[in-house]
């Protein structure tokens, strides 16, 4: 079980003159899953492509060996290389949606994989192509063979990158970040076919992933990086129980617990926010006419209430429409039925003119730090931009004052008054995004996903600035999330939105342990915890 | 003093550019790209040269009538200065530094015997007495003189440059670049300035003009062309496309049939048509257009515009498929949840954002409507045939290619100057593309 299949040592990659990559060496035995576990920029997805020299054309390599049982990869020419990478190493990415060719059928970039590497007639290609179909769970294959990639649902595509990935029959697979662009219940599937597969074939996977909850559940062995250098590896029971290096630590202790409890239920208060039967329709049209012939109904008679300073989390995979409701709410979109209660005024009541008033009192915050922000603003105008539309009787020198408070109050200092967006780290962006909500003194913030684009330690951090902000100044947050661990931390109450509709809606404790609608059982028992 | 209309909108283009200058000296995300181009040496030469041709097309803005008119005729500073070779003018064909004309023709022997020969030139090579004994060395006997100015001038200006800045390094690798053209520019200039006192340097056209002097005053017609074009077509390109994609809806529908209706219309016909029309506006109020340079410049004018009116479609497209991806954009969303007004959002949010895109496409259009211009005089819906343009001396030049032996110094004349301009605006235009493209900022 044992033998070494890939033996790296010393692997380094530098860009011009900064170093990446600074110098790891690991090896993975056969039949082993070996994860590779660290936060964004830590160098662990360079890793991987460089130890099949795919590492980008600018950096440069260097190592002391890389050794795939017999192969030296180093000295090996690029055109034998090439028989190597997918006979012998395999790889899938992130996003299925743009590994995968969209102009060709999902038959033909399977055989295509297929032929590079056996000399197979037509008849018996496709034959090959089928039973890896099958193999990767795709149901009906025979009829999928000749499907395009935009058919599929993203965790089919993932499932046909892992076909293509096993059509050479590979030792070893690479899967970085197999399972991220995914909902967490297809993210159990995928992985159990990942497990499934590397028992009947006896391959080697080697799992890269940020999420140390599923690399707890995966891995025979773990290790962890942090900025270019491997800091820990250990056996898989080893590192989470006892883990020796305080990076590990950290890593580990910023994980969301799903199972936390609050010490002590908020005491019941007004109620801020009213909706009933909420809805957002898209019509859809068809013929010369543009006739309505029938409706996306991305939210679909929704109603729920919310008390001032608490935390309702709206939480549902995908495409359940949380998104829509949260932006429909603020008026953002258009709605189609429904009646919106804040703090006591019906928001349909009012003219143009008074809605727009109305907006300071509800604010919203975005999943994407980086889009968020415009680039070619400083970001005094970005977080003063609400401050002189609403309040155009405050001069310049107020407003200088007003920002840097709160950007003392989200934990960044007056330096960044003239700074623009992108001098600063995701973490840092999103505190800037609170800030400008935060200025217009808003009764309720709608947080879509704040904290998905950021690394666990980060996500900690905000999660924590949103729960002190919520005791100082009595914010009402409307947090939407797919992650549940999350919401074990910050939310009150919990909304499982499902097709359009709230399934299930009840307090923290109720909907995490006491489950009853089957969607939510079926959620809570994919979500990743983990293993010590 | 008089100002023509070309003028004028010169006059407001450039005191818009200083204004810009002034207002945007400060945002850093303007600067900064700035900053890059003045430390790329292939940019720096370019722009040397851009701002070489720009200054002899502001020369040549400057009109006026000269106290000694006889005819009512209208000249600009650059005319004044160019005076030896305005009026210097031959009976018909002459090759560069020629003493003789190019063909043969009857003449007069002191002894009253009228034989065929090529007749000495009226100013051309006049003061020397033996042309075949003194010429070449009086060439560069005034060529050197020429040489010599040109280097004092740079070197001179290389000093107070290091004075007035106190810079005590020699090593600058980008001032040096920008001295030594300067310095390859100002010793050409200085030498052919000596000589054209003298000499046809480039020959002379079938009325016997200077070539020289004809290219020199084509700059301003390519420069005007190029640059009031875009003056014209930005408003319209940027202001719809904004629109279009913001809104979308039926502004949107009504942005894009416009300009794909305009689009499916061949541009020559619309420019054909409304030259036609100016020409029949001119004839019929002529106590308006009284000099020969007025007419020109109104048809000058009437060629921008309708170049502005037929090319501001394709950057409109561009400008609205980058509004309809920003307008999702989550920034322009929390605007919106921040209750800021709409034409605010476009101000501030959507019009920096595609800046960078304006300001690439006005750079690249400059150099494909100055060889437009050069292509529309040559079928003959371009500028008039007075104003001085390298299309017309491109099309005046095609009749004599046939010639034996052949009349090559207009084309070459034109086709050099042209080419050096072109080529210098998309230097520059592609480093300034480089400098502003935002995924390369980030690296």
């Amino acid at each position: 079980m044992s033998t070494p299949l890939l033996i790296v040592e010393n692997l380094q990659l530098s860009f011009a003159t900064e170093l990446v990559i600074k110098g790891i060496s690991f090896n993975i035995n056969k039949g082993e899953t070996f994860a590779l576990v660290g936060e964004s920029g830590s160098g662990k997805s360079l890793a991987a492509l460089s130890v099949i020299r795919l590492h980008p054309s600018q950096a440069t390599l260097k190592a002391d060996s890389i050794q795939l049982t017999d192969i030296d990869i180093l000295r090996t020419p690029e055109a034998e290389l090439c028989k190597v990478r997918g006979q012998r190493v395999a790889m899938i990415f992130q996003d299925p949606m743009s590994s995968l060719n969209p102009v060709m059928s999902i038959g033909q970039q399977i055989a295509e994989t297929i032929q590079l590497h056996f000399s197979l007639t037509k008849a018996q290609c496709s034959e090959k192509v089928l039973l890896l179909l099958e193999q990767v769970g795709i149901p009906d294959a025979p009829r999928r063979i000749n499907e395009y990639p935009h058919q599929l649902s993203g965790g089919q595509r993932q499932r046909v990158m892992i076909a293509i990935a096993l059509a050479g029959e590979p030792d070893l697979l690479i899967a970085d970040e197999p399972t991220t662009a995914l909902d967490v219940t297809i993210q159990a599937q995928i992985l159990q076919l990942l497990k499934k597969i590397q028992q009947e074939n006896g391959m080697a996977l080697w799992l890269i992933s940020h999420d140390l909850a599923l690399v707890s559940n995966m891995a025979d062995r773990v290790a962890v990086m942090q900025s270019g250098r491997i800091v820990e590896v250990a056996e898989n029971k080893e590192i989470f129980s006892h883990a020796q290096h305080q990076y590990t630590q950290k890593l580990l202790n910023a994980l969301p617990d799903i199972n936390y409890r609050a010490e002590n239920a908020k005491p019941e208060s007004t109620v801020i926010l009213k909706l009933t039967g909420f809805k957002v329709y898209y019509p859809i049209r068809k013929g010369l006419f543009k006739r309505i012939v029938d409706y996306v109904k991305a939210v679909d008679d929704v109603s729920f209430t919310l008390e001032a300073g608490k935390t309702l989390a709206l939480v549902g995979e995908s495409g359940c429409g949380k998104t829509t409701l949260g932006k429909g709410l603020l008026n953002l979109l258009p709605s189609t039925a429904g009646q919106v209660e804040f703090a006591g005024i019906d928001l349909a009541s009012l003219s143009r003119e008074e809605i727009r008033a109305q907006r300071s009192a509800m604010q919203i915050v975005f999943q994407d730090p980086f889009a968020a922000m415009n680039p070619r603003m400083l970001v005094l105008d970005i977080i003063a931009e609400g401050l002189r539309t609403l309040h155009a009787e405050l001069d310049e020198q107020e407003c200088i004052t007003i920002v840097s408070d709160l950007l003392k109050q989200v934990g960044l200092d007056e330096t960044a008054l003239y700074r623009y967006p992108h001098e600063f780290s995701g973490g840092q962006r999103q505190r800037i995004c609170i800030a400008r909500a935060l200025a217009v003194k808003p009764k309720l913030i709608v947080c879509d996903e704040p904290t998905s684009a950021l690394d666990v330690s980060v996500q900690k951090q905000i999660i924590e600035l949103l729960k002190h902000l919520q005791q100082t100044e009595n914010i009402s947050y409307l947090f939407i999330t797919h992650d549940l661990a999350v919401v074990a931390e910050i939310a009150d109450e919990i909304a499982v939105m499902y097709q359009g509709k709230i399934v299930e809606y009840g307090s923290v404790d109720q909907v995490l342990r006491h489950a009853e609608h089957p969607y939510t059982q079926k959620l809570l028992s994919a979500v990743p915890v983990l293993v010590q | 003093m008089i100002i023509l209309w070309t003028d004028a909108l010169i006059y407001i283009l450039i005191s818009v550019i200083t204004l810009l200058f002034f207002c945007l000296r400060g945002k850093e995300h303007f600067v900064r790209p700035w900053k890059k181009i003045s430390h790329n040496r292939t940019a720096m030469t370019a722009l040397v040269f851009l701002v070489f041709f720009l200054i002899i097309g502001l020369l040549d803005s400057i009109h006026f009538r000269p106290t000694d008119s006889q005819n009512n005729e209208i000249i600009s500073v650059l005319d004044y200065w160019a005076n030896p070779i305005r009026l210097h003018q031959e009976k018909s064909y002459s090759a560069p530094f020629s003493a003789y004309l190019y063909s043969k023709e009857l003449i007069m022997a002191t002894d009253q015997v009228p034989y065929w020969g090529y007749p000495r030139l009226e100013y051309g090579g006049s003061h020397l007495k033996d042309v075949q004994a003194e010429k070449i060395a009086d060439i560069l006997d005034k060529a050197w003189i020429g040489f010599v100015k040109g280097v004092a001038v740079i070197i001179i200006l290389f000093y107070a440059y290091h004075w007035l800045w106190q810079q005590t390094s020699f090593s600058n690798k980008t001032v040096n670049t920008v001295f030594s053209t300067l310095l390859f520019l100002s010793t050409l200039s200085y030498m052919l300035v000596e000589l054209s006192t003298y000499y046809h340097v480039m020959g002379t056209d079938k009325v016997g003009e200077d070539v020289f002097y004809q290219t020199l005053k084509s700059i301003r017609t390519g420069l005007v062309i190029g640059s009031l074009t875009t003056l014209i077509m930005l408003p319209l390109a940027i202001i719809f496309g904004i629109l279009a994609g913001f809104f979308r809806g039926w502004v949107d529908d009504i942005i894009q049939y416009v300009y794909t209706t305009l689009n499916s219309i061949p541009g020559v016909l619309l420019i054909a048509a409304s030259i036609l029309m100016v020409q029949v506006y001119m004839a019929n109020n002529q106590e308006q257009f009284t000099s020969l340079v007025a007419r020109a410049d109104m048809r000058l004018l009437f060629l921008c515009l309708i170049l502005g009116v037929t090319s501001w479609t394709g950057l409109c497209r561009m400008l609205r498929a980058e509004t309809l991806k920003l307008r999702e954009m989550e920034y322009v969303l929390a605007a919106q949840a921040l209750g800021v007004p709409r034409y605010a959002i476009l101000y501030r949010h959507i019009l920096p954002n595609v800046m960078h895109i304006v300001f690439i496409s006005v750079v690249l259009d400059f150099s494909s409507l100055v060889l437009a211009e050069a292509v529309l005089s040559y079928v003959n819906i371009g500028v008039d045939p007075t104003t001085y343009s390298w299309g017309n001396m491109i099309n005046g030049a095609r009749l004599e290619m046939a010639r034996e032996p052949v009349v090559w110094w207009s084309l070459a004349a034109s086709f050099v100057f042209m080419f050096t301009l072109v080529l210098a605006a998309n230097l520059f235009a592609d480093s300034v593309r480089d400098a502003f493209d935002p995924r390369r900022i980030q690296s």
